[in-house]
């Protein structure tokens, strides 16, 4: 079953939204550093992984966090990682 | 009412989770009162049987007045209930102790009721007033030379002056427990308590770098091995890092109170935490140099999520003994913070940079990172406030110890 890349981005924001409730969307650059823009820090972060994990199944090790920087990019990272199985 | 930290005057009762007859075990969960900081589960600190619940939600009650009577083991309660007198009015002095236990803070006086911000004593107009209590008189229009003390200070407190505006307006009732503004509350309450603490503390800053790339490390692989639910963040080695490195060094660990420091009970680390929407809390985990990573993980997330959920319990709030912010997330290299009395030291993280360091004469790349600490001069001198980022250091060259 292949996850389309609006469906990963939705469940994306849905798991930052449980821990940044007041975060407006419309409002976040998609190719700038989205916890700098909504004040995330390192334990929201590993909260919204931990989500995801839930959600979509992927597992992102702390050595892939550099790749989950901007809303974009976590949206290509997460798309490769679930097609990779 | 137990005094929820050193910057509180009052607390809103919201309800009792119990009734007379009811026997409460130490640490239970008795009612729920809504502060500046939002609202508290407050635990009783003695075990017992409710006799007489004299605190009614809404009503606004100063630290250190009677909310309850409990009857200790071998007493009647059914007895205490009859034989105490009607309610004391509001803002009357603590009654002399009766037979029974009131509702105390915790047995240890961590933060005793006399804690509440001390008065300013020679202001232009010679009134006697908290900072917080001044900035609600502004902005309430009330003339301070006006309002009347009522609490143990004789300062003007919030309560006075919010009391001489209804006075002087014909009241508005309020409907619900939670004030008005919260945000502006706990702006007035941060302003208290550090005004307070700039006044009186006289504080001392030092700083030091430490190659953290070991720890690191050692972290990273210890979370590569276990599921994401497990995972420790830096953030968590590093309290663990501090409460043991305050073994060396316990003048750093308690409170001075009445020109004398008390050395804290246990190490029981004040954690800032910064809220979504402003404003600041440092609830308290307790023990923490005796406990596991895992288990400090666990319960870090536990008290960030009520510290954000607004959940947080009476003994969190009044008995941290010493306080470390961690700026690091919002990319600062150095905090130096400021102490929140009547602690005496506060221990500041930055962020981790990569940086050059030299290891047996070679320059290596490494994650530093900046810890800082603020100490209180009257209690410590810097030679041991440097023992402790040396040690702080030590120890997180050895991060299995940390484990």
């Amino acid at each position: 079953m292949s996850t389309s890349r609006d469906e990963v981005r939705r469940a994306l924001i849905d798991c930052i939204l449980a821990v940044a409730p007041e975060a407006n969307f419309s409002e976040v650059r998609p190719d700038r550093p989205v916890r700098d823009q909504l004040d995330i820090d390192s334990f929201d972060f590993l909260t919204i992984l931990q989500h995801l994990h839930e959600k979509i199944g992927v597992d992102v090790p702390e050595s892939d966090y550099g790749k989950m920087i901007t809303l974009d990019g976590s949206v290509d990272y997460l798309m490769r990682r679930l097609s990779e199985g | 009412m137990p005094s929820l930290g050193a910057d509180m005057e009052d607390g809103t009762f919201t309800e009792w989770h119990g009734a007379p007859g009811q026997q409460v075990a130490r640490g239970q969960v008795i009612c729920v009162v809504e502060t500046q900081k939002g609202a508290i589960d407050v635990e009783i600190w003695q075990a017992g049987t409710l006799a007489k619940l004299i605190a009614a939600p809404g009503q606004k009650i100063p630290v250190g007045q009677l909310m309850a009577l409990v009857a200790t083991e071998g007493e009647d309660w059914k007895a205490i209930a009859a034989a105490a007198a009607e309610p004391p009015p509001r803002g009357a002095p603590r009654p002399e102790r009766p037979t029974s236990e009131s509702v105390p803070g915790r047995a240890a006086p961590a933060v005793a009721p006399g804690e509440a911000p001390v008065a300013v004593p020679a202001t232009p107009s010679r009134v006697k007033i908290s900072p917080a209590a001044r900035r609600r008189a502004e902005q309430l229009g009330v003339d301070v030379t006006t309002v009347k003390p009522s609490g143990m200070h004789a300062a003007i407190s919030i309560a006075d002056v919010e009391l001489a505006a209804r006075v002087a307006k014909p009241p508005v009732q309020p409907t619900a427990a939670k004030p008005p503004d919260r945000q502006a509350a706990m702006r007035d309450a941060i302003a208290a308590a550090m005004s307070r603490s700039k006044r009186e503390i006289p504080h001392y800053y030092l700083a030091s770098g430490i190659n953290a790339e070991r720890a690191i490390s050692w972290l990273e692989k210890r979370n590569e091995a276990v599921p994401i639910g497990e995972r420790a963040l830096f953030a968590a080695l590093e309290l663990k890092a501090v409460a043991l490195a305050l073994r060396e060094t316990p003048e750093l660990n308690g409170f001075y109170q009445a020109g004398s420091f008390r050395p804290g009970a246990g190490m029981h680390l004040g954690v800032a935490i910064s809220l979504r929407g402003g404003g600041l809390v440092a609830p308290a985990l307790h023990d923490v140099d005796r406990m596991s990573l895992a288990d400090l993980m666990v319960q870090l997330k536990e008290l960030l999520r009520r510290a954000r959920s607004g959940q947080l319990r009476s003994s969190e709030m009044s008995d941290p003994t010493i306080t470390v912010t961690n700026l690091g997330d919002l990319g600062v290299e150095t905090v130096f913070g400021v102490i929140y009395p009547p602690q005496v030291a506060l221990v500041g993280l930055g962020r981790l940079q990569m940086k050059p360091w030299v290891i047996d004469g070679a320059i290596a790349p490494g994650r530093v990172l900046q810890a800082t600490l603020s100490a209180d001069h009257r209690v410590s001198d810097g030679m041991r406030g440097a023992r402790f980022l040396v040690e702080l250091d030590r120890l997180l060259q050895q991060p299995e110890i940390l484990a």
